[in-house]
């Protein structure tokens, strides 16, 4: 049969493409601008070229906030992952645990970021907070707002909490998927508690936790609220991450232009850690 | 290989089961014959899987002793069973080839690498998967994953049996043939004990030399598949092996003479009953559709192809009767029964003739 060519078919795009545009192109353009050109208000503007992206890439700060983001997301990925599978390995799989269980774990991650942040500004606080105030008293020197270290621990303890429900859930989904008849086959091997997790297990639960691996890294590479809310990205610059110093530069600083130049930059790298992930992931599924 | 005996098994999935219908196996005392093959036949629900189950040491029964080859087994584990069993869906190690998904069940028990070899390289030959050893599993048609299941079972050249629960389920029609085939081939060969759970009785018939049929938790039937046709002992292997299924209908007995509404049945001799729902059974086959005999009327000829099923309602009763190819229905049609397929059942069970 011929096929019809009518290029009209395209105005039914038409709606999709004003929405995009008004959400996401305008404005990504109008950042574009803004990377490109000097102001000192008024609406006025100078052409500044590539001056801010050449001093944004040799500048130190951004460099260190950048690795700083790294390591972050690096450890918790490391605390999250292992911890998420050992939990959900160990949840109930029937009976009236499950519900109890499953509303446990939902529980963090329906708190707001901010809330979550808050919760533990106070709780780590050296004179009213139960855990500050406790591992002080147990002979711990612990204080998130002087030492860098101990305000490390605290924004990483805190992500931990928050987080790993979602692994968890993830986890528990891929697990309960899989047919007893595994379990019974595996008995009948002879197969160990660990070579049941290594190929029954494991296996069942790898796109999930792709996901999770994902959806984890993505969240922390771009994380502000919580970090922001308790240590304000300090103490010094110790915990300001790259989101946060986008924003103190942007509006605390207002320079609009290197803010801007920032932005792209920041944009350019989730973009290519995602395509990154995107290509693993497809390439995983026509392996199978 | 093993005789299996199951002594006097009862299994409820309840905590506390107080009555008969608590219990999804009622009673089981049977003995598998070292090297027999046997299908385990009856509809979903009947406790043919928990019996499965509980050879196999998945299900610990409520009741009841376990033995292999005299030997009491019913405290042991799976793995000290030492059976192998393929389930209704495939099961493989995805991320394993398949020389490694057969070479599992020996690692696991800690067999020498060398003797791993032999051994799924012989397993690797019997199953026809020889050309496939160094792919991954994952990739692999439901039937060649059926035949890893099985092979994981051969490998291991002391199991004491091999069971299958409904393994052909996901198999193509044309496949099934060929896998059962195996199968059968197989048992000849090296004179495995087999037990084959299923619900479909041309697997059952044509596997096993020997059928279970259960029904609501008991054994009702065990028989060669001729024996299950011919005499079947209640009137549940009646309908349920056979297509049509037997014709079963409620009548008094006098003598050698069985009285359905206003007809007289000349019986082959006088039924051993004494009260009960007495019930009248016979095959399609054995019902000679002519013009001599009970009136009956017909409501439907199906031609199945090789024969037509002719269904009729005789004295207000549905009945249906096979003939041959080229037969037609006569203009008045009357039914007779041929002697030599009628039973006589007591309340659902069937009683012997006397002379």
């Amino acid at each position: 049969m011929e096929k019809t060519w009518n290029n009209r078919a395209w105005f039914l795009v038409l709606p999709v493409l004003l929405l995009v545009a008004f959400s996401a192109v305008i404005p990504l353009m109008t950042v574009v601008n803004y990377s490109v050109q000097d102001t000192f208000g008024n609406n006025v503007f100078f052409w500044a070229g590539t001056e801010w992206f050449e001093e944004l890439l040799s500048s130190s700060r951004f460099w260190q906030a950048m690795i700083r983001n790294l390591v972050f997301s690096f450890i918790i990925l490391a605390i999250e992952v292992p911890l998420g599978i050992f939990i959900a390995l160990n949840m109930p799989k029937k009976g009236w645990g499950v519900p109890v269980c499953l509303v446990l774990m939902a529980l963090p991650l329906l708190i707001p970021w901010n809330v979550v942040g808050t919760i533990w500004q106070v709780f780590g606080r050296n004179d009213i907070g139960l855990l500050g105030y406790y591992v002080n008293a147990l002979g711990i020197d612990y204080n998130y707002v002087q030492d860098p270290y101990d305000a490390w621990v605290t924004v990483i303890i805190m992500d931990v909490w928050h987080w790993t429900s979602l692994v968890v859930l993830l986890c528990y989904a891929g697990l309960v998927s899989i047919p007893d008849a595994f379990y019974q086959a595996a008995k009948i091997d002879g197969a160990s508690r660990w070579a049941v997790f290594r190929y029954i297990q494991l296996p069942k639960m790898n796109r999930v936790l792709l996901i999770a691996v994902l959806l984890r890294f993505m969240d922390s590479f771009m994380i502000y609220t919580e970090p922001f809310v308790v240590t304000g990205g300090g103490p010094g610059n110790s915990t300001t991450f790259l989101s946060i110093d986008l924003v103190k530069t942007a509006l605390g600083q207002f320079d609009l232009g290197p803010a801007a130049a920032m932005s792209l930059v920041y944009f350019l790298i989730v973009l290519l850690l995602s395509w990154v992930f995107y290509t693993v992931m497809t390439n995983y599924d026509a392996e199978r | 290989m093993a005789r299996i005996d199951v002594n006097h098994i009862r299994h409820s999935y309840l905590q506390n089961p107080r009555t008969d219908a608590d219990f999804a196996l009622k009673e089981v005392h049977h003995t598998f014959e070292d090297g027999g093959a046997y299908a385990l036949l009856g509809p979903s629900g009947c406790g043919k899987t928990t019996l499965l189950n509980i050879i196999s040491g998945l299900l610990h029964p409520s009741h009841g002793q376990l033995l292999f080859n005299g030997r009491d087994v019913t405290n042991l584990s799976t793995q000290e069973r030492n059976i192998a069993q393929v389930f209704q869906f495939p099961v493989i190690y995805d991320t394993m080839t398949v020389y490694d998904n057969l070479a599992f069940p020996l690692r696991n028990r800690g067999v020498p690498e060398a003797d791993v070899d032999r051994k799924v390289r012989e397993t690797l030959e019997m199953t026809g998967l020889a050309d496939m050893a160094k792919r991954k599993a994952r990739g692999l048609t439901a039937d060649q994953k059926q035949k890893i299941s099985l092979g994981r079972g051969l490998v291991r050249s002391d199991v004491n049996a091999i069971l299958f629960d409904e393994p052909l389920t996901v198999i193509d029609p044309h496949m099934k043939w060929v896998l059962r085939s195996q199968l059968k081939q197989l048992h000849r060969r090296f004179g495995y004990t087999m037990v084959y759970v299923t619900h479909d009785q041309t697997e059952a018939l044509t596997f096993a030399d020997r059928v279970v049929v259960m029904y609501d938790g008991e054994i009702v039937q065990i028989g060669t598949p001729a024996e299950l046709f011919e005499r079947p002992r209640h009137t549940f292997v009646g309908y349920f092996i056979g297509s049509p299924g037997m014709n079963v209908m409620p009548v008094a007995i006098d003598g050698k003479t069985a009285k359905l509404g206003s007809q007289q049945i000349e019986l082959p001799g006088v039924p051993k009953a004494d009260g009960g729902a007495i019930e009248l059974g016979i095959r399609p086959e054995y019902v000679r559709l002519g013009s001599q005999g009970m009136a009956v009327r017909v409501s439907k000829v199906e031609d199945v192809g090789r024969h037509k099923v002719v269904r009729a309602n005789l004295e207000g009763r549905e009945i249906a009767a096979v003939i041959g190819e080229d037969e037609t229905v006569p203009a008045d049609p009357k039914v007779r029964f041929d002697p030599a397929g009628i039973n006589i059942y007591a309340d659902s069970w069937r009683v012997e003739m006397g002379a």
